[in-house]
């Protein structure tokens, strides 16, 4: 065989085995949506199994769920949860990530020793004292307690700092030459040239956010404070033998991340595999 | 040693600097240090009936954990998922990055399907394959025409949960891999062809030992992620699921006493647990590491 057949039966190969793989990827989501739009008696018929919908496709089901479920309101619950969380996390973050990236300053590096061990301790440590001092601030069912655990960011910090880092050190010289003071430097100058990284934790922020469960589903039991995550488990809990009406759920609460990810796809690789947090 | 006097620039330095740090510094001790040491002032108490204040217990709450059957099957459940999860999770994800790493058409259309999963909440993930998976009315079942209980049958279930694991996971392992692809540089390859040595060579010759780095960065953070898997867990299997005590992991357990029990100093006492266990597996990984990971 020559070079150029084994090339070529190897590229063959190689397109199967994506292929079959991207099938079974898909499936989930294939199915998701035409259960979705079926009627229940279709959706639970098994002779004859229905792949397809039989009497139409019910796109109306949609409709149904997006009201009987209040789908506004979980996901403006979301919404504001990641809005404030990627906020905080950013602002947090870039400070402290300039200061331990770009400034010497006496407990420098014991502070930032506190940053790197917050990293390798296991969150589900500081869950119930969360969740106590939530519900002693009176904050369970808000936004506020939503948002709590993430103010602030070590993995974030630590991203930025080495954002920071990266950047030339002359470009701060020569700023400093025209009498800008730390502050103004950091705002004019600094903080600008970080952006990717910024782009990178922002993402991670609110993916994270949109994917948890348990936080929210320990402070916003009522449904109308909830999130998307904490939503879907609370109508598995009470309708789960509604199948289209659970898939035509999941869809709404998958489909928003979805859509963002197709139009930020390259911002939401690139910041997956820079950050490579744990997700 | 000397102490030396600070210029005030230096000062000035210093001030911006603590200034800078605060906000995080505080949120840190708040948030994560201080729940750290209650977490464990916790795991000594009994949680008072009706919000009356801890009642400290010394030692009760370990003894009971330790003796419950429960924790360890939570605790072996929690390995048998990691077991599946990391393992085909690091090894498929690594084979896709290798295929999408070559001059390939149509890479970014797979890419993109790869890595939707990762995008999706769990919830919501987890909802569509236990319908995927129902025994009467699912897709599985009637299309194979089994007749399998894919997440009632204990001997079953924790790989059927195990599998949504993997799923889940690829696009994410295989993102970090291609980046990591990336940096090795192209003149080994060129090199190794000359040479006359096959993909499958340069493979375990060239891409397994230079990027194994990258490996050991996935595989210890997805062992840490699996060990302390939840919402998919939580979602598949419900409180009246048959195979729960021989599936559920060892934070759904902590769930189940802290919030749905609300036995704060139980949940609290797993929870140590947990963490003690964790930190012997990182210890365990940090050792192999060195005798693991190819440095250059």
């Amino acid at each position: 065989m020559d070079i150029q057949t084994r090339d070529r039966l190897n590229k063959v190969i190689m397109y199967v085995i994506l292929t079959i793989m991207a099938f079974i990827m898909l499936v989930p989501f294939v199915w998701m949506i035409l259960t979705a739009v079926k009627t229940n008696q279709e959706a639970i018929s098994v002779a004859p199994f229905y792949i397809f919908p039989q009497s139409g496709w019910h796109w109306e089901n949609f409709a149904t769920v997006w009201k009987s479920y209040n789908f506004l309101i979980l996901y403006k619950n979301t919404l504001l949860m990641i809005f404030f969380r990627v906020v905080c996390a950013c602002l947090t973050a870039t400070m402290a990530g300039y200061a331990f990236g770009r400034l010497h300053f006496p407990g420098k590096n014991l502070m930032f020793s506190l940053v790197l061990i917050q990293m390798m301790i296991p969150s589900q440590i500081f869950i119930i004292p969360q969740y106590l001092m939530v519900s002693k601030l009176g904050l369970l069912n808000t936004t506020a307690g939503l948002v709590f655990p993430g103010i602030v960011t070590a993995f974030g910090t630590y991203l930025l700092k080495t954002g920071y880092e990266g950047l030339p050190m002359d470009l701060e010289e020569a700023a400093g030459l025209d009498g800008c003071n730390i502050g103004q430097k950091f705002l004019k100058i600094m903080m600008p040239l970080t952006r990717s990284s910024m782009v990178s934790l922002g993402i991670f922020t609110a993916l994270f956010a949109f994917k948890d469960l348990m936080w929210p589903m320990i402070v916003c039991t009522n449904s109308a404070t909830t999130t998307l995550s904490a939503g879907l488990a609370k109508m598995q809990g009470q309708y789960g033998s509604d199948y289209p009406a659970m898939m035509a759920s999941a869809v709404l609460a998958v489909i928003p991340m979805i859509v963002i990810y197709m139009v930020f796809q390259k911002q939401f690789v690139e910041g997956i595999a820079t950050s490579g947090g744990k997700l | 040693m000397q102490k030396q006097k600070m210029t005030a620039r230096a000062k000035e330095e210093a001030r911006w600097g603590w200034l800078f740090i605060l906000p995080t510094m505080l949120g840190l001790i708040v948030l994560n240090f201080y729940p750290v040491f209650n977490t464990i002032y916790q795991s000594f108490c009994k949680t008072g009936d009706f919000g009356k204040g801890n009642q400290f217990v010394g030692l009760a709450n370990y003894k009971s954990v330790l003796a419950a059957g429960e924790t360890w099957q939570s605790l072996f459940n929690t390995i048998k998922y990691a077991i599946i999860e990391v393992p085909f999770g690091v090894v498929i994800a690594l084979v896709l990055a290798v295929f999408l790493n070559q001059k390939l058409k149509g890479t970014t259309v797979y890419r993109t399907i790869f890595f939707l999963p990762m995008v999706c909440a769990p919830a919501a993930v987890a909802m569509v394959w236990k319908w995927l998976y129902n025994q009467q009315f699912g897709l599985f079942n009637n299309v194979f025409h089994t007749n399998i209980a894919w997440i009632s049958d204990p001997k079953i279930a924790w790989i059927s949960v195990g599998v949504i694991g993997v799923w889940s996971v690829i696009g994410y392992n295989m993102v970090l891999f291609i980046s990591g692809l990336q940096e090795i540089p192209g003149d080994y390859y060129e090199a190794a062809s000359i040479d006359g040595a096959t993909g499958i060579n340069q493979f375990f010759n060239i891409t397994v030992p230079l990027l194994s780095p990258t490996t050991f960065f996935i595989v210890q953070t997805r062992l840490i992620g699996a060990l302390t898997v939840f919402d998919l867990m939580f979602m598949v299997m419900d409180k009246t699921n048959v195979a729960l005590e021989k599936v559920q992991s060892i934070v759904y357990l902590f769930y189940t006493y802290a919030f749905t029990n609300g036995n704060k100093g139980y949940g609290a006492t797993i929870v140590i647990v947990l963490v003690a266990f964790i930190m012997i597996v990182t210890f365990i990984m940090q050792k192999a590491e060195k005798t693991l990971v190819y440095h250059n």
